[in-house]
């Protein structure tokens, strides 16, 4: 059965996207997918290069016809987000979609427009194919892109007998995170040893036991603050999260980054590309199973 | 005066800018300081600046509520709804409040009445003090996708007459769009490597078709490359802020702790970004 791990973190930055660049080339036999939309990355170290490109369309924004609008009001009562102004201007940003001012305008003056909010990518990379996306600027609908994406993705291992999915998630717990992990095998939650990781990595791990995804967690920059370390080691130990990993902080990530490479290529012996050569025979293991 | 505090990426530093700004402002700024933090899916600005809670307000909204007895299953609601939060199948009524947007357009639609709006908690906003800034934050209930009824609930705080910080959520879709948007003057801050640029330049993007006056504060600078910089320099963006890659920062922000608090000789740099902000924002 095709096996899905994505890798999320409550907060941004916490490394998710390098951890799922060093996974890329330790894994064989997978497609990647990066679901984080708004601010996707992976390309950046992964090089995919593009074969398919398609239009994501997504919700609606209305539009009113000033020949034959009335200005009767009825508009401007009816919508609940601020999104007509009173010379009867839609705010294309505020405007939900809703429809409530196109379905009741007596002089049936406004149109619903489809959106066209951004663009999906299938693409090769020296680590095998990847999917992922571009949100335009200032568009909602990052979850549905999420869910077009994680379709796509499967749809790819499936038609190419791969055995793995490999997603780099959005940070967060709202919509795109959710959109990212429902129905998924595992998440790796990466976090890192501050007090707001803790705070957040609790919010996430919470998350993942409401859509009752199993959660394994792996600490980066773990050596910043060993005492915070050992007590999410703990923490996670006690609701069945289990610690799979710890890296230590080490430049030759950010050096990797800037060759637009993954430390494992950049750097095979460096502390960073040791503990996560271990990482990778967990993960391994754990999506044979 | 709102300044909002954004980046495209998230870990860039925003809350540490944002607290410790704040911070450095109840002591040296005329007016009141506010920090409302607007990242209500992991909110941390209350972690480091030890708020004190004095009212935690729920945050609803409202979906339909269906009375059986009156429907007659004529499918009017669930024709109108966008967001396939309402459906009616065989003459029955079912629905999905998780993804309804609280427009009340099928309550408006049914013919037989048969609709009214019920409360649905997202969440909390809860407002404090800190020292002498008052701080409001959002917490979305965990499992809760409808974040931007709860980033407008924290943003309802924000008074004319005193200095409202928003820390604002990453990426550069709706959360933060309902953050950032009626601001005075966005501060993007980046970080100087690949990822810190490809989202920068998306959150650039963002603010220009939001048509807000903004500028980039660098954080970790003596990290990564020098592309940053160059992409500021050929965009004429101002850099209004450089905060150097320090382990004592680091060390000082995994225990939950300010950076001026701990490491006064920051100062300098938040009385400077504070100038410089007096300077492009019009009060």
């Amino acid at each position: 059965m095709l096996k899905e791990l994505v890798v999320i973190s409550g907060k941004g930055g916490t490394g998710k996207t390098s951890i799922v660049a060093a996974l890329a080339s330790l894994l064989n036999n997978k497609v990647l997918a990066d679901c984080d939309v708004d601010a996707a990355d992976l390309h950046l170290v992964l090089q995919p290069q593009i074969l398919e490109k398609k239009e994501f369309w997504s919700g609606k924004t209305a539009s009113i016809n000033r020949e034959n609008c009335a200005e009767c009001g009825k508009c401007l009562e009816l919508c609940r987000f601020a999104a007509i102004s009173n010379d009867y201007a839609i705010d294309n940003i505020a405007c939900e979609g809703c429809g409530v001012c196109a379905y009741f305008c007596p002089a049936g003056a406004i149109d619903l427009k489809d959106n066209l909010c951004g663009h999906i990518f299938v693409s090769r990379t020296p680590h095998g194919p990847m999917v992922h996306a571009r949100l335009d600027i200032a568009e909602e609908n990052s979850g549905k892109l999420v869910s077009q994406v994680r379709t796509q993705a499967r749809a790819l291992a499936y038609a190419e007998k791969r055995s793995a999915v490999i997603v780099d998630g959005p940070p967060g717990t709202g919509c795109p995170v959710i959109a990212s992990i429902s129905g998924a095998s595992t998440v790796l939650v990466v976090t890192e040893p501050t007090v707001s990781g803790i705070h957040d990595l609790e919010r996430v791990l919470e998350l993942a036991r409401h859509f009752r995804i199993p959660a394994i967690v792996c600490i980066n920059k773990w050596d910043i603050n060993p005492g915070i370390s050992a007590s999410i080691t703990n923490k996670c130990e006690q609701i069945e999260a289990r610690v799979v990993g710890q890296i230590p902080y080490d430049g030759a990530v950010t050096r990797a980054q800037v060759q637009g490479i993954s430390v494992l290529e950049y750097d095979p012996g460096s502390p960073a590309s040791l503990e996560l050569q271990k990482l990778g025979k967990v993960v391994e293991s754990l999506l044979n199973q | 005066m709102n300044i909002a505090i954004a980046s495209g990426k998230g870990g860039t530093g925003k809350t540490t800018v944002a607290t410790n700004l704040a911070f450095y402002l109840q002591h040296h700024a005329k007016e009141d300081v506010a920090l409302l933090d607007c990242d209500v899916e992991e909110p941390n600005c209350h972690l480091f600046l030890k708020s004190v809670c004095l009212e935690t307000k729920k945050v609803i909204l409202p979906v339909p509520s269906l009375d059986p007895d009156k429907c007659t299953g004529c499918g009017k609601c669930s024709e109108i709804c966008q967001f396939a939060a309402i459906a009616c199948i065989k003459g029955k009524v079912l629905t999905f409040p998780e993804l309804c947007h609280g427009c009340g357009g099928c309550i408006l639609a049914c013919p037989a009445g048969a609709l009214s709006e019920q409360e649905r908690e997202i969440g909390t906003v809860e407002t404090g003090t800190s020292g002498k800034i008052k701080t409001v934050y959002g917490q979305l209930r965990v499992g809760e996708a409808m974040s931007p009824p709860l980033i407008r609930a924290v943003k309802s705080h924000a008074q004319n007459g005193q200095i409202n910080i928003i820390d604002s959520p990453p990426g550069t879709s709706c959360p933060v769009i309902q953050a950032v948007k009626g601001c005075d003057f966005v501060l993007l801050v980046t970080e100087p490597t690949p990822f810190g640029l490809n989202d920068l330049s998306l959150a650039v993007e963002m603010v220009r078709v939001l048509g807000l006056p903004f500028a980039v504060g660098i954080n970790r600078s003596t990290i990564g490359d020098e592309k940053v910089r160059e992409y500021c320099r050929n965009e004429k963006i101002p850099i209004i802020l450089e905060i150097p890659e320090d382990r004592e920062i680091a060390s000082m922000y995994s225990r939950g702790r300010l950076v001026l608090e701990s490491l006064p000789h920051y100062m300098e740099k938040f009385e400077k970004l504070y100038l410089q902000l007096k300077e492009v924002i019009p009060c």
